[in-house]
């Protein structure tokens, strides 16, 4: 990722043909190093130049898919340190860890909470993503058992855990062609177990002893042995060990090019503690730094969802605020009489306040107005959702044509210009709504025209 | 494998109260809980919330701990202090919000005195963010809390000249309030410095949205604060910064509602517990000192995860 667009045009052909799309070489080495483009876009590239630069302008951390289907995901492919420099891209995967200790209950009840575990917010859809697999007797058959088990309950991808090669394979037999991650290459086992990577195409994980130097080394040979997609595993148990070992991972992968750290990195916050709030708390701060796969001992919903929005929230691109288009939203077939209300064009704010109109069973027009993509207070004191903006809008955007009444329903945080824009918006008698969404429900149910 | 940072900037130390039992933050000379590149002298701190009235508004998990006290500031601060160990006492002043109570800096004067003379722990006043209100109330507060070196605040660019003087004239310590920008941030520093406030009575807050609810902001402007105090020896970035996390956190609708009105959700004083603890904790990695924090839980929660953080291990 060190090249620049100058390195890259250097090993383009300098024809000029334009078949990249671009007008020039020039422009596309330019696109390339800006990340805007891909190599393959060229179709005039020589074999020697495709390796030289594939080779050289490969990401930092390399972006590592687990699992095949609809259901694999992709992790690592970070480009910064920090969130507010780009993005976070790809968000980082939990997984609750089933054992073949574990009764039979206990095990159905962790496949129902995999699959289970599952919300839409801001019309985003949070769930885990993984599913661990760990072999604690050390008995290849019930090994094999549970994966044939989970493999029927559940198309999440899984983490097959194991340090014996032997019992690995097996289990990679019983897991078919689902390029489940394995996990783990030691220095004890790495050569059987890169091999088996390489034969069943499956994503690797190796795992450390703390070590840094020592995990870079052991990485190199695996490397060596051919395999591409690696998981790192720092090897350290407890929170303040692992947020040094993943800063310096991230930073040598980032800053100083370090190949055998430029991937995506596994922890284990479910084998920090036994409390499992803190448990979630730790899952927290692996969420903010660093973590990719994130393991836990279950999914129970009151400590997953705050997770899964904690990850929504870091891995949002923070120079574009998630927007919906402006417009009328009916809501449940309203008529003539229903009620009119306005809100901001955040997402969030959008989202919230549709799901509460839904909630409350009244059909209402949700007016949607261009703020930017701002929230409602935060457009407010920017100047985008004033009565000088709301009267062009409400006057524009066809709503006099749904409704026979003329009352508009405003944000309860806007109470102050209620006056002001009644002034304003000729014809109209403003109301002022409740402050917070969850009250919409009361406020629409006693609602009269 | 040498990838270590040296940081030239450090963060200022702030002390909150007098005596024994006050309480100094800031020091770091890393970026948050970087304890492997930096020293920490203090760990993040936190202060539970008292309110001047009964709230109306609670969701059943935040009543609970506190259903014996509500409708008494007092008796609430001293059951934050004794039974729940909180470092400092945050006494929001919501019942002259406008909107709602709209009483004025004589009616509540005497309850700040009380509850700054019953507790030992520092003390921390909060207006209600309205600035007009905020700059009749808050002189008021802090003349009855004189004595005690509290932290009053929200100081915001358009009252600072009457709060933040407030503050330096009866000896407390300020809160200048940005609306989550850097820019701000600073240019409030420099004005209320320029007023005569050291900058060692200065603590930042940056203004704190939820888990869910712009917690993302909040979190990438104070690491931008922190990066510019570590690494560019931004002399008007290096104070301490506040959240005010229990007030954000516990009107969220995924905190409020039950888990009877949403099954799929479970437990709802778990997931609020556990909100308000990540709420805490992701902004303690972008740099937080003091933590504002309503439920007993979240707050040993935080207090672990702190201690898990800069305590020594192998
Ligand atoms: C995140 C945030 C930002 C983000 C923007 C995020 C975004 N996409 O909007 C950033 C950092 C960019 C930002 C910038 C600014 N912000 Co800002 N920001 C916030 C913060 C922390 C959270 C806002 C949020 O996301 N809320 C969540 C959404 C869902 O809330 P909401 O839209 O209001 O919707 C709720 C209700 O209003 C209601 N509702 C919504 N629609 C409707 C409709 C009806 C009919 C009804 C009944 C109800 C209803 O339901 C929702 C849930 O209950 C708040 C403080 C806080 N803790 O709330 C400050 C805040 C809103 N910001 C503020 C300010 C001043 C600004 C700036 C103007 C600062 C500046 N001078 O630069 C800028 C303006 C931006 C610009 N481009 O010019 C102030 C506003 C003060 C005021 N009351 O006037 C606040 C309150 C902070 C403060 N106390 O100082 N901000
Ligand atoms: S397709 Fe290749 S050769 Fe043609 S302009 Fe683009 S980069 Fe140059």
């Amino acid at each position: 990722m060190a090249l620049t667009g100058i390195d890259i045009f250097k090993q383009l052909p300098k024809t000029n043909c334009g078949d990249c799309g671009v007008p020039t070489c020039l422009a596309f080495a330019m696109k390339i190093a800006a990340g805007q483009a891909e190599l393959a876009g060229c179709p005039h590239l020589s074999e020697d130049a495709a390796s030289a630069l594939s080779e050289a302008s490969a990401p930092p951390i390399r972006a590592v898919t687990i699992g095949v289907g609809d259901d694999a995901v992709k992790v690592g492919g970070e480009l910064v340190l920090y969130r507010h420099e780009k993005t976070f891209f790809n968000p980082c995967v939990f997984a609750a860890v089933i054992d073949d200790g574990m009764d039979a209950a206990t095990v159905d009840g962790l496949l129902k909470q995999t699959n289970e575990s599952r919300f839409v917010r801001v019309e985003q859809d949070l769930k885990a993503g993984l599913v661990g697999v760990k072999s604690l007797s050390g008995d290849t058959a019930k090994f094999v058992a549970l994966i044939e088990k989970v493999k029927a309950a559940t198309t999440q991808p899984m983490v097959l855990m194991c340090g014996d090669p032997a019992e690995m394979e097996a289990g990679l037999k019983a897991a078919g062609e689902t390029a489940p991650l394995i996990y783990a290459a030691t220095a004890a086992n790495y050569e059987a177990m890169a091999a088996l990577a390489l034969a069943h195409k499956a994503p690797l994980a190796v795992c450390g002893t703390g070590d840094l130097d020592a995990l870079v080394d052991l990485v190199k040979k695996i490397m060596a042995a051919g395999v591409k997609d690696i998981v790192l595993d720092p090897g350290t148990r407890n929170p303040k060990d692992t947020l040094e070992r993943l800063v310096y991972i991230r930073r040598a992968a980032l800053n100083k090019k370090v190949k055998e750290l430029g991937f995506p990195i596994i922890v284990f916050p479910n084998e920090e503690t036994d409390d499992k709030m803190m448990e979630a708390v730790y899952a927290g701060l692996y969420v903010g730094k660093y973590g990719s796969v994130i393991m836990l001992s279950d999914l129970d919903a009151a400590r997953a969802l705050p997770l899964y929005v904690l990850r929504q929230n870091i891995y949002t691109d923070p120079q574009r605020p998630m927007q919906v288009k402006p417009g009328i939203y009916p809501i449940g077939n309203p008529t003539a009489d229903s009620p009119v209300l306005i809100t901001s064009n955040f997402s969030l704010t959008y989202f919230i306040v549709s799901g509460e109109v839904e909630a409350s069973r009244v059909p209402a027009w949700l007016c949607v107005m261009d703020t930017e993509g701002l929230s409602v207070m935060t457009s407010w004191a920017a100047g985008k959702f004033v009565p000088e903006k709301i009267v062009p809008f409400i006057k524009g955007v066809g709503i006099e044509e749904q409704v026979k009444h003329r009352k508009l329903v405003i944000p309860g945080y806007l109470a102050t210009m209620s006056g002001e824009l009644e002034d304003e918006l000729e014809g109209w008698n403003v109301e002022v709504g409740p402050r917070e969404a969850a009250d919409i429900p009361p406020f629409l149910k006693t609602w009269a025209s | 494998m040498e990838v270590k940072e040296t940081y030239n900037g450090k963060i200022r130390e702030a002390t909150i109260g007098l005596g024994d039992t006050a309480v100094t933050v800031g020091g770091e000379t890393s970026l948050p809980l970087y304890m492997f590149e930096g020293a920490a002298p203090n760990k993040p701190v936190i202060a539970l919330e008292v309110y001047d009235t009964k709230p109306e508004d609670w969701p059943e998990a935040a009543i609970a701990p506190y259903a014996d006290v509500l409708d008494d500031p007092v008796k609430w601060a001293l059951k934050c202090q004794d039974e729940y160990k909180a470092d400092m006492i945050c006494l929001n002043l919501a019942s002259t919000n406008p909107s709602t109570g709209d009483r004025n800096g004589a009616d509540i004067a005497p309850i700040v005195k009380a509850v700054a003379d019953a507790i030992k722990i520092p003390l921390i006043v909060y207006g209600t963010a309205n600035a007009d209100k905020d700059a009749e109330v808050m002189p008021k507060a802090a003349e009855a809390c004189q004595g005690k070196r509290a932290l009053i605040g929200p100081v915001e660019e358009e009252n600072y000249k009457t709060v933040a003087a407030a503050a330096l004239g009866f000896d407390h310590l300020a809160a200048p309030h940005s609306p989550i920008d850097v820019n701000i941030a600073k240019q409030l520093n420099i004005l209320i410095t320029q007023l005569g406030l050291a900058p060692e009575r200065v603590i930042i807050d940056p203004t704190t949205g939820a888990l869910g609810y712009g917690l993302e902001y909040c979190y990438s402007v104070m690491e931008r604060l922190r990066l510019a105090a570590m690494t560019q020896n931004d002399s008007m970035t290096q104070m301490p910064m506040i959240n005010q996390i229990g007030r954000e956190v516990w009107k969220a609708k995924e905190v409020k509602t039950s888990e009877a009105d949403e099954p799929a959700w479970g437990d709802a004083e778990t997931r609020g517990v556990l909100w308000e603890a990540l709420t805490a904790t992701a902004l303690i990695m972008a740099g937080s000192n003091i933590l504002v924090m309503r439920h007993p839980k979240a707050v040993e929660l935080t207090r672990q995860f702190v201690a898990a953080l800069t305590g020594a291990t192998n």
